[in-house]
């Protein structure tokens, strides 16, 4: 029965998609200044039924309706109600139908909230991202279907993947999505700007709330996820360097190219073509990741289970989202001339642009080259962390400085005043740096210079916040929380990196391994029956020679039977000052068990410092609107 | 004034001296660089199976025997082909590789110096 | 002018990316090391399992002219299933020598799994700690490798001995 509401449900949207854009194209061409209220009729209708759809699918999880196949194979009648629930999006055919949900509410939204601009935008808008939407409505009828059925029923689910059972893992694809999803609205605005010639101040407006929204979620969604992996995946790390982060990082850098040129076209009209640039190709970027990550073409940890009717579609409607936004865009390009000072702030923005799309290119052309290789030479070759902390961490340097200083300038021209206050931060900055160093004792060129420009962003930001606690004017707080947040969070990465400790090595039941700064003592192993698995909890304790603490820690390995898979559950103890982490897994056909013993200073400070760049976004948020 | 500056501070950066290796982190290193073949997207020093324990075995053996990094990945590149190592090597075939994110950020440095010196060319006029 | 050109080599890198994409779709992007056919064996030192002073090395390859050289366990389910195309591969052929090499396993426990399913080796070395796997680009159990008595590598069998790659073998040793 819910297999019937829902396709119904589907082929409703689709026919009132098609509604939308015919009775669009019909409006534009009246004199009439106001849309047609019909528009906004159908389009309520058509944000009805997309949540009513969600709803029903989810409905089919609670009730672990196994009629529906997305559910059999997803779901299973023990499963906890929260991750039945989250089960919902955590699939292909359902995270399709998110998708398409975030695709008509923004639609929806963008609709509604933008009256004071042009007619003619507003409807050109709503009809792309109604192309949009029926692409995906079709791609999602034809082959992604979450509400196929099946006959006979299945009298139990087959989806009880206990790592994917995980309150993070739960809220990070939602998140992400908004942030990847959410880009199509400027997408289709970019699109209806260069159709109907609605550009410059007025364009900028009607899409910044939209930018900063997806800006945030994208941040939050990929922080979530790196939160989630350092937790459940026992490796101690939050970043790999993965096709599927890769994936999520690319979008991310484009929308904060286009946060911060949508200033320069606000303030001071120009850069509009640029801004179309990264409007469509943001949008574009999120496709691509998703063609790339499930139609198979990439060998990941995260990889969707794979079928090679998804990439064929997903790559034909790249395809077109591709060239139809390249044909209107030449079609349309006039010649622009800027004028831009060095010393303005027009031209740090520019500057910070320059940056994103190098980072931007740079993974890229890191996810890409191995296909590339692969396809035209048939030679395999990985392309991992090392090659992206290589090109990217040195040029992190100066974008920090950068991000210091480019602020400071006003528009159009800016004195040299400045210029002693750089100094004098540079040498405090050069002066903590050593002093670090001199007290803990590792070096590099590198580090040194990482440090000194993290260092230098956080004093100058922490400076700029005196000035505004002074002066009362809280417009460029957010900014500068970001800012420092950023400067904070490449500090602990440094730190965390530099001074973490790390071994590897095999033990015994009631051995113990000494190293320089702890001693192991491996006590025991005590076995537990869980309900659905059946846990090897091994007692570690651990002294530390410096100071004589000991405290215990208890590494998991789990056995589940339904299905039958093997998880290695790290034993985490987060302070303030460090994390202490600690995997065990068994040795096959051997008492010894291999055992990752970790200290990581700071551990918790990254999260925060990520957090609070967030932070900045949302505030900018809020703060705008009380402006206006 | 600010020449005297700009030298403290180069003075600074180049006087600490350069990275010292010591063992332990060296091997950790080429495990987090060795790709475990069995596992989907898992480093050797991640993984826990076989295969990486029985890896990590034969890289310990080698740099006891005085071999570099360079000359192990060299071993198991010999043996695995280069999809082991996460590095891709500096061989003509990665040349692009290597090149290409560089360029592309000079093109881009170009490309703001030309706007501004044309900037200041309309502005002179 | 300056737009024409930039126009036609965006479209061209567009058409072609899109195009590897399509490809990259059809190809097998799982790894494995077939690529290393043509190879040579590195030198190597194997002890009889049975018998602490019989050794062999890279010599002894260079002596016959195909030697296949087999990985196996007693603990190795789909060894067992290979096992009687290689017992096949001995008894019908005099051109081809067997090497089996007991990887990370007990001598009695491998003992008993060739006398229960029969012993088809020329000479079965130990590899007790599976060091010895690296060096031939063994990552898996079971794996076999045929050489030629250039000690370059002619074929890899990933995985056991199915009936397609039998007669593969049996084809080129004729």
């Amino acid at each position: 029965m819910l297999s019937n509401i829902g396709i119904s449900l589907v082929v409703l949207i689709i026919i009132l998609s098609f509604l939308i854009i015919y009775i669009a194209i019909l409006d534009l061409k009246t004199s009439n200044q106001f849309i047609k209220k019909n528009i906004y009729k159908l389009s309520l209708f058509q944000i009805t039924f997309t949540v009513l759809c969600f709803f029903t699918l989810i409905i089919g999880f609670i009730n672990s309706d196994f009629s529906l196949i997305n559910v059999y194979e997803n779901s299973h009648t023990t499963k906890p109600f929260f991750y039945k629930i989250a089960g919902t999006w955590g699939n292909h055919e359902g995270s399709l139908l998110l998708w398409v949900n975030i695709l008509v509410i923004f639609s929806y939204l963008f609709l509604i909230f933008n009256h004071s601009h042009d007619k003619k935008f507003r409807l050109y808008t709503l009809i792309f991202q109604n192309i949009l939407i029926l692409g995906f409505l079709f791609f999602l009828l034809l082959n992604s279907n979450p509400f196929n059925s099946i006959y006979p029923i299945p009298l139990e689910g087959l989806g009880l993947n206990p790592i994917l059972q995980d309150p993070a893992l739960a809220i990070h694809p939602p998140l992400l999505y908004v942030g990847f999803v959410g880009c199509s609205i400027y997408f289709s605005a970019a699109m209806a700007s260069l159709i109907s010639g609605y550009s410059g101040k007025l364009f900028a407006q009607s899409i910044k709330t939209w930018v900063k929204i997806s800006w945030c979620f994208q941040t939050l969604g990929i922080i979530v996820g790196s939160i989630w992996a350092y937790y459940e995946l026992g490796w101690g790390g939050f970043w790999f360097w993965d096709p599927v982060e890769n994936a999520s990082l690319l979008p991310w850098f484009a929308i904060t190219a286009l946060m911060h040129s949508l200033i320069v076209l606000e303030k001071r009209n120009a850069l509009y073509y640029w801004v179309i640039i990264l409007c469509l190709s943001t949008f574009i970027l999120s496709v691509t990741g998703t063609f790339l990550v499930r139609s198979g073409i990439l060998n990941s940890v995260h990889t969707f289970a794979s079928d090679p009717s998804r990439g064929i579609y997903i790559l034909l409607f790249l395809s077109l989202m591709i060239f139809s936004a390249l044909t209107i865009f030449f079609k349309k390009y006039k010649k622009e001339t800027y004028i831009f000072n060095l010393k303005s702030r027009e031209t740090f923005i520019l500057a910070n642009n320059w940056f994103m799309v190098f980072f931007l290119l740079t993974v890229l052309i890191g996810i890409l080259y191995p296909i590339f290789l692969d396809v035209l030479t048939n030679v395999k070759i990985s392309v991992g962390p090392p090659f992206f902390n290589i090109v990217i961490i040195p040029l992190v340097v100066p974008l920090m400085f950068l991000m210091a200083i480019g602020p400071k300038f006003g528009w159009i021209k800016s004195q040299n005043k400045m210029f002693h206050k750089i100094l004098l931060l540079i040498l405090g900055a050069i002066i903590i740096n050593l002093l670090i160093f001199y007290f803990f004792g590792k070096y590099s060129f590198l580090s040194n210079s990482i440090f000194i420009a993290a260092i230098f962003l956080i004093l100058y930001s922490l400076l700029d916040i005196k000035k505004i606690f002074n002066n009362k004017n809280k417009m460029e707080l957010p900014r500068i929380i970001s800012h420092l947040s950023f400067g904070l969070l490449v500090f602990f990465i440094g730190i965390n990196h530099q001074f973490s400790l790390e071994e590897d090595f095999n033990l015994k039941v009631g051995e113990i391994k000494k190293t320089n700064d702890y001693e192991i003592n491996f006590e025991d192993i005590k076995i537990k029956e869980n309900k659905n698995y059946k846990a090897v909890i091994g007692n570690f304790r651990l002294t530390n020679l410096k100071n004589n603490l000991a405290q215990y820690l208890e590494p998991e390995i789990r056995i589940y039977s339904n299905p039958e898979t093997l998880t290695y559950e790290a034993a985490i103890k987060t302070k303030i000052t460090s994390d202490l982490y600690l995997t065990m897994s068994n040795v096959s056909r051997s008492d010894y068990y291999n055992i990752k013993f970790q200290k990581k200073p700071f551990m918790i400070w990254i999260w925060i410092s990520a957090l609070m760049i967030t932070l900045g976004g949302f505030m900018q948020l809020t703060l705008k609107k009380n402006e206006d | 004034m600010k020449k005297k500056f700009i030298f403290f501070i180069f003075y600074f950066l180049f006087l600490v001296p350069l990275n010292s290796n010591d063992n332990k982190t060296e091997l950790l290193e080429i495990y987090k660089n060795l790709r475990c073949l069995v596992c989907q997207g898992q480093s050797i020093a991640d993984s826990n199976s076989d295969f990486a324990a029985t890896v990590k075995l034969v890289v310990q053996d080698q740099i006891k025997e005085g071999k570099t990094k360079d000359e192990v990945y060299t071993f198991l590149i010999s043996k695995y082909g280069e999809w082991i190592v996460y590095q891709p090597t500096f061989s003509k075939g990665n040349l692009l590789l290597w090149i290409m994110p560089y360029f592309i950020f000079i093109v881009g440095g170009l490309i703001i110096f030309l706007i501004i010196r044309k900037s200041k060319s309309i502005k002179a006029n | 002018m300056k737009i024409n050109i930039l126009k036609i080599i965006i479209f061209s890198f567009v058409i072609f990316s899109l195009s590897v994409f399509w490809l990259g779709l059809k190809i097998d992007n799982n790894y494995d090391t077939k690529s290393l056919i043509g190879s040579k064996i590195s030198n190597f030192q194997l002890t009889e399992i049975n018998n602490n002073n019989q050794h062999i090395s890279n010599e002894y390859l260079k002596k016959n002219k195909y030697t296949l050289i087999n990985f196996f366990a007693s603990w190795c389910a789909p060894c067992r299933a290979e096992h009687r195309y290689l017992l096949s591969l001995s008894s019908k052929n005099k051109k081809i020598k067997i090497i089996g090499i007991n990887f990370k396993d007990k001598k009695i426990n491998a003992n008993n799994f060739l006398k229960e399913l029969g012993n088809p080796y020329d000479f079965v070395g130990q590899d007790t700690d599976g060091k010895i796997s690296i060096s031939f680009g063994i990552y898996g159990i079971p794996e076999s490798i045929l050489v030629n008595n250039e000690l370059t590598v002619i074929k890899k069998i990933i995985g056991p001995i199915d009936q397609t790659q039998f007669d593969d073998v049996l084809k080129i040793i004729q």
